[in-house]
């Protein structure tokens, strides 16, 4: 027996990072905008799907991917709205990763899609680590689960381009103080845009549909230009 | 939790090493974390014991380093260590957006034993 000692460097989840660059491929070859949309259980993740979908119909190609540990019960709701949806139960485990993604898109036609959303399992931890090859991650953090959130998620925070604050309707019966998450988290992510948003009244919506639009109008653009 | 199939994903990487450097066994595995990284080491580690059992690194002791979150303040050309979660530059105040570690979750070296008498131990 000899003793060895060897010197690697590698990324724990270069698998995945791989199967990420390689759905992100795809998805830019089809000029497809990506969102990873992350958020604790009932911040209103699948709310906010439908009144996105409801208001963007007709101008934007939308698809969407559901995680969730059981059931098919948000796909349902999100294919009611007369869009594609496929769901990827993931029996327990945590968060998505880039290989539930490359076996979902299976089962999608992305030939009339512009806007993919991935709605992640419910948890503001694990499924920060894991890129699944989104252009974009965002999330959304409700009134009433507190301003402290920032502070305990921090990852979270520092990753999402987007935070949307939901259920504004509900601020009053809160000691959720807004200015307190909006320093918190720019503590975090100076350049994160921040909406804020009731999915139930439709308060706030504008701002965000515009963004959205807007980012995907920037990503037909490559896809016009690769065809010419 | 993730740390589960990060555990997973390690147990691959050393399988492979292992293959490749001829390493019959392996003893110690050195690991950098970095404190923004969403794992929890007593929980990698836990899950590390489950799933190491009948694989190469059964009884492998995990050795994780935790690394310091340090950014770098474009406008001022300075880096500095992130403490209380603060992204934002000591020296003028302005939001800080990259990182220059913090978020590591990497293997960095493994210790073993292999087949072959080298006569040096």
């Amino acid at each position: 027996m000899a003793r060895i000692n060897v010197p690697v460097v590698r990324n724990i989840l270069q698998a995945n990072e791989r199967l990420a660059a390689e759905n992100r491929r795809r998805f830019d070859e089809a000029g497809i905008y990506v969102l990873n949309l992350m958020s604790s259980p009932g911040a209103g993740k699948t709310s906010l799907l439908e009144k996105t979908i409801e208001a963007l119909s007709g101008r934007v190609g939308i698809a969407v991917i559901e995680g969730d540990l059981q059931s098919s019960y948000d796909a349902e709701r999100i294919q009611s709205k007369g869009v594609q949806a496929v769901q990827i139960n993931t029996d327990g485990g945590c968060h998505l990763d880039g290989n539930m993604i490359q076996i979902a898109l299976g089962s999608l036609d992305l030939s009339q899609v512009d806007l993919l959303i991935i709605e992640n399992v419910g948890n503001l931890v694990c499924p920060a680590e894991f890129n699944l090859g989104e252009h974009d991650k965002i999330m959304i953090l409700s009134v009433a689960e507190g301003d402290d959130k920032p502070l305990k998620y921090p990852l979270m925070f520092q990753l999402c381009s987007v935070l949307l604050v939901n259920k504004i309707d509900l601020l009053p019966y809160t000691d959720c103080d807004m200015g307190k998450i909006r320093e918190r988290a720019r503590q975090l992510n100076g350049n994160q845009k921040i909406f804020e948003i009731s999915c139930r009244t439709g308060e706030g919506f504008a701002p965000w549909l515009s963004w959205v639009e807007s980012k995907v109008g920037e990503h037909r653009k490559t896809r016009m230009g690769s065809k010419q | 939790m993730h740390e589960l199939s990060i555990a997973e994903s390690l147990i691959g990487i050393l399988t492979e090493e292992a293959r490749n450097h001829k390493i019959e066994r392996i003893n110690k595995v050195k690991l950098q974390v970095g404190e923004l990284a969403a794992v929890v080491p007593e929980s990698l580690t836990f899950c590390f014991e489950l799933v190491s059992r009948d694989t190469i690194a059964e009884g492998a002791v995990l050795e994780i380093e935790t690394i310091d979150v340090v950014a770098r303040c474009d406008n001022c050309d300075q880096s500095f260590k992130v403490l209380d979660q603060m992204f934002l530059c000591p020296v003028c105040g302005g939001p800080v957006l990259e990182l220059i570690s913090g978020r590591e979750l990497s293997v960095s070296s493994i210790e073993g034993e292999t087949g072959e008498d080298n006569g040096s131990d």
